[in-house]
């Protein structure tokens, strides 16, 4: 061996112990350090900073070190109203246990509570953030964590706020367990892709529980939207996946449980429609699979426009909606089948839980009420009741091929 | 008048059509809220009784109890005693007589199977109805001294505010399909009761559709209190205009 | 007692009632004949308020009845035909109508006990004999002791018992001193009754006199006869 060898190996020893014996760092009333921007300042890549129970109003802070800032006791950061609160700059960065509230309110540089700056690695877990313009605002970010936070803010207009967890130009995120309200969005993602968004829950934002756009291959399971102002509307993306999703109350003429707008290639399964104005709202959407769903107690369970192609709608339960259906045209390119339709008034025969005769899901009033909305107060009127009536004997108004071949006699347990 | 009151009601409650009706109403209502596996299935079977049925029989059931009445009724006038007295007697005999077989045979399983407030409100628009329609049976039975007549008025009315009605707003719709005519339909909605009575339900039933834009239009006039109660009082007028001009032809009218 | 003052009634095109002047003292039991159609029924459902006159009035113990239902608590009123409904019982019709007269003073019940009504008040009206509702009928118009009885074919319906018994009833009220007004096809079975006859055709009044008068000047010996008599003489 050389002594050169030597060195690298004395050297490479020193600089391990370094990083394995990384320091950790006390802030707070009566410790050495007082200020986050201090500990900051003196720490080094991979230190811990234990921030004590207290009010920070430091301006805006900027962490652009690896280090790992824990809040003890849920310290408050306070961001006057005028700063943003966090800045993150640096990647392999967790921020846990803090509750930072009255981050700045520009709306030419989007602040945000948290704002991470073209990072990878960081963790952002267990914070409560309250009256921020944006929550959790992450940009060109990569593997990155936001993982059970409380993001709530109550203003009341929609040019007022930002959103709740906002995405922007990311790639493989976990959106996991937040709960956001009072947002203008509550989760959205804008070019962002191969993400998880996993068990979060969405209610009362102003304007959308979800949104995203450009945001393909990404999975949504297990969410809960309710009472958003207008429910969840996702756009021009392929390859999404939503699973076990709920989407409930989403109320108002331009409130969806979900609008589909230019999305292909998506598989939908086990989520649960309740109670929305519209369920699920296809427009220009090809290719997507929506099996073993729930479609309960909403106005129209599910429209679809006739600009949509090739999508298959089987297995799923459509119970108690005033329309199951509605479509705004009389071609119809879309596969249905296999669906329990409550409305259903066909027999069974052979016992094979398939109804005999085909179902007709889209009732002559719901075209008349398509085309013509205020006919919507004649309706359970008799006359209408007759007409819907003789449509299903003989059908001249509803495209013919809008039939679901085998319809179930039972609903699924879903 | 309560006397005249207690013995019209007992005369009318133990008359087999209204048992029949009262038995006929709770077949119904049981089996279709039995029969079918959902209550909401169950609830629309109801309001289509309470929109078809419960006008009819009472429209018709009132007229025809009113003309034979005739001879009662002359007795009565015969003896010391308003003749408006005996005329409110009778329609309160005969009002709350329908009502109590509504009840019976529907408000009964709708309490037990549907949810309390699609129940409650059932039960008042099925009881309001009921009342509005025995009003229009005074009004068409004092309109003509044929019997016949009477009830060819009766059953026109009926088939009027129960079928045509809807045809002829359906009409309009198609006709001004390119103007705003909510709100024209919402007035013209209070021209008939049993429209009325229908969206009332309607807004408790399918309020998710009703939350959309047109469905917010009647939301917004019929599901706010003001608009509840607006709702009320216009079917509360649909009793007493038709019995008020029934009742000051009665004061006139030569028995 | 009953002015009756120039009363006219047309129904449509028909004129039941024309300029029609009667007085009905008390004490007298008088029959009101005429043909069918003669406005005999109207000039009681006058006086009972049931029928409003086109012109006219009416006096009843000096009080014009127009606009007034308290007269008729000294009315007793029998209809020709007494329909009920069908599902009150006796026992109902007579509680509801002493309900309505809320009368204090004695009730005359005689009829009640010699019609033998009391072992039927649970009996539904429906189920009753044309007599027997009759029976009901006179019993409710004698019950209150009115000054004034107006009986529309009294006897009608009943079988012979029940009409003797209704005729003693009658000329005991007559006696009394009451006014009774009694229409009536039969006019043998009023001959022993009546004291004045008023005679009627196509709404007006052809005579009004004293049975024995009548009689006298006719020199027929039954009001039936010198009725005819007397019509035949004039034409």
């Amino acid at each position: 061996m050389s002594i050169k060898l030597y060195y690298f190996i004395f050297i490479l020893c020193i600089s391990l112990a370094h990083t394995s014996y990384a320091n950790v760092i006390y802030v707070g009333k009566g410790q050495r350090i007082t200020t986050i921007k201090k500990a900051l300042s003196v720490s080094y890549a991979g230190d811990t900073i234990i921030v004590k129970k207290g009010l920070y109003k430091e301006g805006n802070i900027i962490i652009d070190k690896a280090v790992c800032l824990l809040g003890e006791d849920r310290p408050v950061l306070d961001g006057e109203l005028k700063y943003e609160v966090l800045s993150v700059k640096s990647d392999h960065v967790t921020i846990s246990g803090f509750f930072i509230q009255n981050s700045g309110r520009g709306a030419m540089d989007d602040t945000g509570g948290i704002k991470v700056y073209d990072s990878r690695n960081v963790t952002i877990a267990g914070n409560e953030l309250l009256n921020n313009y944006f929550g959790i605002y992450m940009q060109y970010t990569t593997h990155c964590i936001v993982k059970n936070n409380i993001i709530k803010a109550s203003q009341k207009e929609e040019n007022q706020s930002g959103n709740g967890i906002h995405c922007w130009k990311s790639d493989s995120l976990q959106i996991i367990g937040n709960k956001i309200e009072g947002h203008r969005d509550g989760i959205y993602f804008e070019f962002v892709t191969a993400s998880v968004i996993w068990r979060n829950v969405a209610k009362y934002n102003l304007r959308y529980g979800l949104h995203f756009m450009f945001s393909h291959s990404n999975a949504y399971i297990t969410n809960y939207f309710k009472s958003n102002g207008a429910g969840v509307a996702v756009m021009f993306t392929k390859k999404v996946v939503m699973m076990n999703n709920t989407f409930e109350e989403n109320w108002g003429d331009a409130a969806y449980g979900v609008l589909f707008k230019e999305l292909s290639d998506c598989y939908l399964s086990g989520n649960r429609f309740i109670r929305n104005t519209t369920g699920v709202f296809f427009d220009g959407s090809n290719r997507i699979i929506a099996e073993r769903n729930l479609f309960q107690a909403n106005g129209w369970g599910m429209r679809m426009q006739a600009n949509c192609m090739d999508n298959t709608i089987r297995n799923n339960n459509f119970m108690g909606n005033t329309f199951d259906v509605a479509t705004n045209g009389t071609l119809t390119l879309n596969h249905f089948s296999e669906n329990f339709w409550d409305k259903y008034e066909g027999y069974d025969l052979n016992k094979d839980k398939i109804g005999d005769v085909p179902y007709h899901p889209l009732s002559l009033y719901a075209v008349i009420v398509e085309k013509n909305p205020p006919a919507m107060l004649l309706y359970r009127s008799f006359m209408i009741g007759l007409l819907d009536k003789s449509e299903k004997i003989l059908p001249s108004l509803t495209p013919e091929n809008f039939v679901d071949n085998k319809p179930r006699m039972g609903p699924y347990s879903l | 008048m309560t006397r005249i009151l207690k013995y019209v009601a007992i005369d009318i409650l133990k008359n087999k059509v209204v048992i029949a009706y009262a038995v006929m109403l709770a077949l119904f209502s049981w089996s279709a809220f039995s029969l079918e596996d959902n209550a909401a299935k169950g609830v629309l079977t109801v309001l289509n009784i309470i929109l078809l049925t419960v006008p009819l029989m009472s429209v018709l059931f009132a007229t025809i109890y009113v003309y034979n009445s005739n001879e009662f009724i002359e007795l009565l006038v015969s003896h010391p005693v308003k003749r408006s007295k005996i005329w409110k007697a009778l329609f309160t005999g005969l009002a709350l007589s329908m009502v109590a077989a509504y009840i019976v045979g529907a408000g009964i399983p709708l309490l037990i199977f549907a949810d309390w407030d699609v129940a409650l409100i059932m039960i008042a628009a099925g009881s309001l109805l009921s009342v509005i329609f025995v009003a229009v049976a005074f009004l068409s039975s004092i309109i003509t001294r044929d019997k016949a007549k009477g009830i060819g008025i009766s059953i026109m009315l009926w088939l009027y505010f129960a079928l045509l009605f809807d045809g002829l707003v359906l009409f309009i719709f198609f006709q001004f399909s390119d103007y705003p005519v909510e709100k024209l339909v919402v007035m013209l909605s209070a021209l008939s009761p049993v429209d009325l009575c229908r969206i009332l339900i309607l807004l408790r039933l399918d309020v998710s559709a009703m939350m959309g834009y047109t469905g917010a239009v009647f939301k917004n006039f019929f599901g706010t209190n003001t608009g509840l109660v607006l709702s009320f009082s216009l079917l509360l007028l649909w009793v007493l205009v038709p019995f008020y001009v029934s009742m000051r032809k009665f004061k006139k009218k030569d028995l | 007692m009953i002015e009756v003052k120039n009363i006219s009634k047309r129904f449509g095109k028909l004129k039941a009632l024309d300029h029609l002047d009667l007085q009905l003292q008390k004490g007298e039991c008088i029959a009101l004949i005429g043909p069918n159609g003669c406005g005999k029924t109207t000039l009681i459902k006058c006086i009972l308020g049931m029928v409003l006159p086109d012109e006219g009035e009416i006096i009843f113990d000096g009080k014009n009845i127009r606009n007034d239902d308290g007269y008729r608590r000294h009315i007793g009123y029998m209809p020709q035909i007494g329909r009920y409904p069908e599902n009150m019982t006796i026992g109902h019709v007579l509680d509801m109508i002493k309900g309505i007269r809320n009368d204090s003073s004695l009730l005359d019940e005689d009829l009640y006990h010699r019609f033998e009504i009391a072992g039927m008040l649970d009996k539904r009206m429906r189920t009753l004999s044309g007599g027997t509702t009759q029976k009901v009928s006179a019993i409710l118009a004698f019950l209150f002791s009115p000054k004034v009885l107006i009986l529309d074919e009294p006897t009608a319906g009943l079988d012979p018992v029940a009409a003797e018994i209704l005729k003693e009833k009658i000329i005991s009220a007559k006696n009394e001193g009451r006014l009774i007004l009694i229409t009536s096809h039969l006019l043998s079975e009023l001959e022993d009754i009546v004291s004045q006859v008023i005679f009627m055709q196509e709404g007006k009044l052809i005579l009004h006199k004293d049975v024995t008068e009548l009689k006298f000047v006719t020199g027929q010996n039954s009001i039936a006869r010198s009725i005819i008599h007397l019509l035949k003489s004039e034409s």
